[in-house]
């Protein structure tokens, strides 16, 4: 694998700390590293109050997803006259739940309308909210919206491979187990031979033996096999029971170069990421429950089916033109200030008056491609037939996973599946057939991992995010050269106006960067008022 | 090992991410015309089939472009596609909110794409666009 230590050269920490990330996966790796304190803080520090009278001062806020409804509730709250100017007939922007009758065109006339039944739903944008997201975990908390666990990891769902283990899905517990066990055995065997005598000392390695049989599920000897500790970690051939045949009978793991081969370890982590760990939420009922909450509060003010064409400035102020997609009558919002929440790929056409720098960077950022498509069932065959509750199955099919409803365990009607939520080359291609191809695929390999797709898929919703007419694109993909270029031009205050939104934050794809990038730039901006 | 691996580095979306994406060149299943077979890049060889996986996700499928709250420009009967280098440096390294396909394409791909579009949808520019020229424009 990958450590910078040259042969014969001594191990330092830090390389081992390689060492184990590279080999064991981010969780050993995590583990190590919290131990050394290197623990990230969030931004979010609470409410903001923005004390201090604006006096009357006006402001447009462009767009009404999350970081436009934050910075028009805020900015209220604060004293400002507020309007708001949203392309949709909703506000909520990505932060979005499709529902059984719910109709959506998207970009090139292709129409969908969703057949789920009643309380089924699909989340096609954002559907889970780390619980370090503190911004978001606090406006639900203040809005009254109720959050469930969203189950990210399930021992008990599947890895696919088409070409490992005769392309039969694999239980996550077992090669979570079976890949910690061979890595400690073998680290444990490394340890025991002296190999790694010159970057421990003895009474380190006598930890390190100790931790590795906990870490790994040894046997006395440091084996991983077949025996209780590894059942334990794994699961058994025959549970343990009550009764007569109580007694358990152990599994056998899955030799150790057959999981190297089959590379699923690349998914293995999954749930380790910071952004995926427990405890991580869904609104109960759908996403959208978070743009609800806020459109009761700030609903007032907000001009639905406005699509803003041009924004100009001056000394006196802001004049934003937008036609009424109804009509087709196009009239002028005027305000001291705007703040434009419109993502990047659609304000990149949209003629706005502001200095070369930010005009720049606004034109710098592509967006990312994403397709999801929800498909529902006759009935619960993941819980009833596999005993799958929540969680995800990964695969290298094209639908790249498959996610389990973490709502309504054991319900005996019908259920919907995230069937397919992918990236890259294979969102291009899925955005490229009608909707109705889009599910005909994710069907055929869907039943790859689940044969009972056959006789229970009823029907199904897919959202290309490049054919979403209002974002063209899932998220900003910025890169580290673009942000070292462009990022701080765009965030700036270009005379009346500034931009928030995902785009301007370092969480892209996630509503927290969304609206700490709007509680900043509304902080900023009632400085700036406040001052003159 | 590592470097057969192909990787999306996901853009830093952090939650658009599929890290790394397991299967090596020789674990991929080609379906018949190559689509739906590598995450990373597109597989077609011709212009047809790779405009049909790829640009039309947005340009559409006769390049009549879209319009909502922004534009997918045609490609059909578009003048600006007089000048071979315009839409060759646009497909290689993006413009604005049109993505860079350089990274998911060779050479050869996107001449061949750029060279069908050029010669199709009621364009007629017969100046093929070669590798090499391709190559030129890469950034
Ligand atoms: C597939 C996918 C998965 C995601 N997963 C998660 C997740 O699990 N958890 C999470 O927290 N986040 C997730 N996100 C990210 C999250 O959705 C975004 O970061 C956040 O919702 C962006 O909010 P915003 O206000 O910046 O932009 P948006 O919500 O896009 O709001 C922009 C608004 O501007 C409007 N608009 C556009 N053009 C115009 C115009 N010309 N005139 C007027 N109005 C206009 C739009 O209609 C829209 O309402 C995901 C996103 C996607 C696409
Ligand atoms: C993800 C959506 C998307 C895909 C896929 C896409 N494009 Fe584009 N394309 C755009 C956007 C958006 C623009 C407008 C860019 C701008 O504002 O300058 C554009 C512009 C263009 C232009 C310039 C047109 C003009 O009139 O200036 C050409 C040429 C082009 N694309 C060709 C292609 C080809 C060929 C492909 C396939 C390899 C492709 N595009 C794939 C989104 C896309």
């Amino acid at each position: 694998m990958t450590s910078n230590a040259s042969p014969g050269a001594p191990l330092r920490r830090r390389d081992l700390l390689k060492l184990i990330g590279g080999v064991a996966g981010t969780t050993a790796m995590y583990q190590a590293m919290t131990a050394l304190g290197l623990h990230a803080e969030s931004r979010y520090r609470g409410p903001i109050a923005l004390d201090g009278n604006p006096k009357g001062a006006s402001v447009v806020v462009l767009g009404a997803g999350l970081a436009g409804l934050v910075a028009a509730l805020e900015l209220r709250k604060a004293g400002y006259t507020v309007r708001v100017l949203e392309y949709q007939d909703r506000a909520g922007g990505r932060c979005w739940t499709v529902r059984g009758g719910d109709r959506y065109t998207e970009l090139g006339g292709f129409d969908q309308t969703c057949e789920f039944d009643r309380d089924l739903y699909l989340n096609p944008g954002p559907w889970r909210i780390p619980s370090h997201h503190f911004a978001v975990m606090d406006y639900c908390r203040r809005l009254g919206v109720g959050l469930e666990p969203f189950m990210q990891v399930n021992h008990n769902a599947y890895l696919h491979a088409k070409n490992a283990f005769g392309g039969v899905p694999q239980r996550y517990r077992h090669l979570r187990a079976d890949f910690a066990g061979g890595v400690a055995e073998l680290l444990a065997k490394a340890t025991s031979q002296q190999q790694l005598d010159e970057t421990l000392s003895a009474g380190d390695k006598e930890l390190l033996l100790a931790a590795l049989r906990n870490f790994g599920a040894l046997d006395e000897n440091y084996r991983y096999k077949a025996g209780r500790a590894a059942s334990d970690r794994r699961g058994y051939a025959k549970d343990p029971g009550g009764g007569l045949t109580a007694e358990p009978v152990d599994s056998e793991p899955i030799p150790f170069r057959s999981i190297l081969d089959s590379r699923v370890w690349q998914r293995l982590a999954d749930g380790d990421s910071y952004y995926h760990h427990n405890a991580i939420f869904q609104p109960i009922g759908g996403m959208d429950m978070i743009a609800r909450a806020f459109t009761r509060e700030v609903g007032d003010v907000i001009r639905y089916g406005a699509r803003v064409t041009d924004i100009k400035q001056s000394a006196a102020g802001v004049t934003v033109a937008y036609t009424d997609r109804a009509s087709g009558v196009t009239s002028t919002a005027s305000a001291d200030w705007c703040v434009c929440t419109i993502p990047l790929s659609v304000l990149s056409q949209i003629a706005i008056d502001v200095a070369t720098p930010m005009a720049k960077a606004i034109n710098a950022v592509p967006y990312s491609p994403a397709f999801k498509v929800g498909l529902q069932f006759g009935r619960r065959f993941w819980e009833q037939d596999e005993h799958i509750y929540g969680g995800i199955s990964y695969t290298d099919l094209p639908i790249n996973q498959i996610s389990y409803p973490s709502c309504g365990y054991g319900s005996a009607g019908k259920g919907v599946l995230l069937a397919g939520y992918t990236f890259g080359v294979h969102a291009y291609e899925f955005a490229s057939l009608s909707p109705k191809e889009r599910i005909t695929k994710a069907v055929e390999y869907g039943a790859q991992i689940h044969p009972q797709y056959g006789a229970e898929f009823e029907n199904g919703f897919s959202v290309a995010w490049h054919r979403v007419p209002w974002l063209l694109g899932c998220s900003g993909a910025w890169t580290d050269a673009m942000r070292a270029e462009h990022y701080e031009h765009l965030c700036a205050i270009d005379g009346r106006i500034l931009l928030a939104g995902e785009h301007a934050s370092y969480i892209p794809a996630w509503q927290e960067g969304a609206i700490l990038s709007s509680l900043d730039a509304v902080e900023r901006l009632h400085r700036r008022v406040i001052s003159t | 090992m590592r470097n057969r691996l192909p990787i999306i580095r996901g853009l830093a979306a952090a939650c658009c991410v599929g890290g790394m994406l397991y299967g090596g060149p020789a674990l991929m299943a080609q379906s018949g015309d190559g689509t739906f077979s590598n995450p990373a890049r597109f597989v077609p060889k011709d212009g047809e089939r790779l405009y049909q996986s790829s640009c039309q996700a947005c340009h559409m499928p006769a390049g009549e472009g879209a319009a909502g709250a922004a534009a997918y420009p045609a490609l059909a009967k578009n003048r600006k596609l007089r000048t071979a280098r315009y839409i060759t440096s646009v497909v290689t390294n993006g413009q604005r909110a049109m993505p860079p396909f350089g990274p998911m394409l060779d050479d050869e791909q996107v001449a061949a794409v750029v060279n069908y579009v050029r010669s199709h949808f009621g364009n007629d520019y017969t100046d093929a666009v070669t590798a090499a020229e391709v190559k030129a424009v890469r950034r």
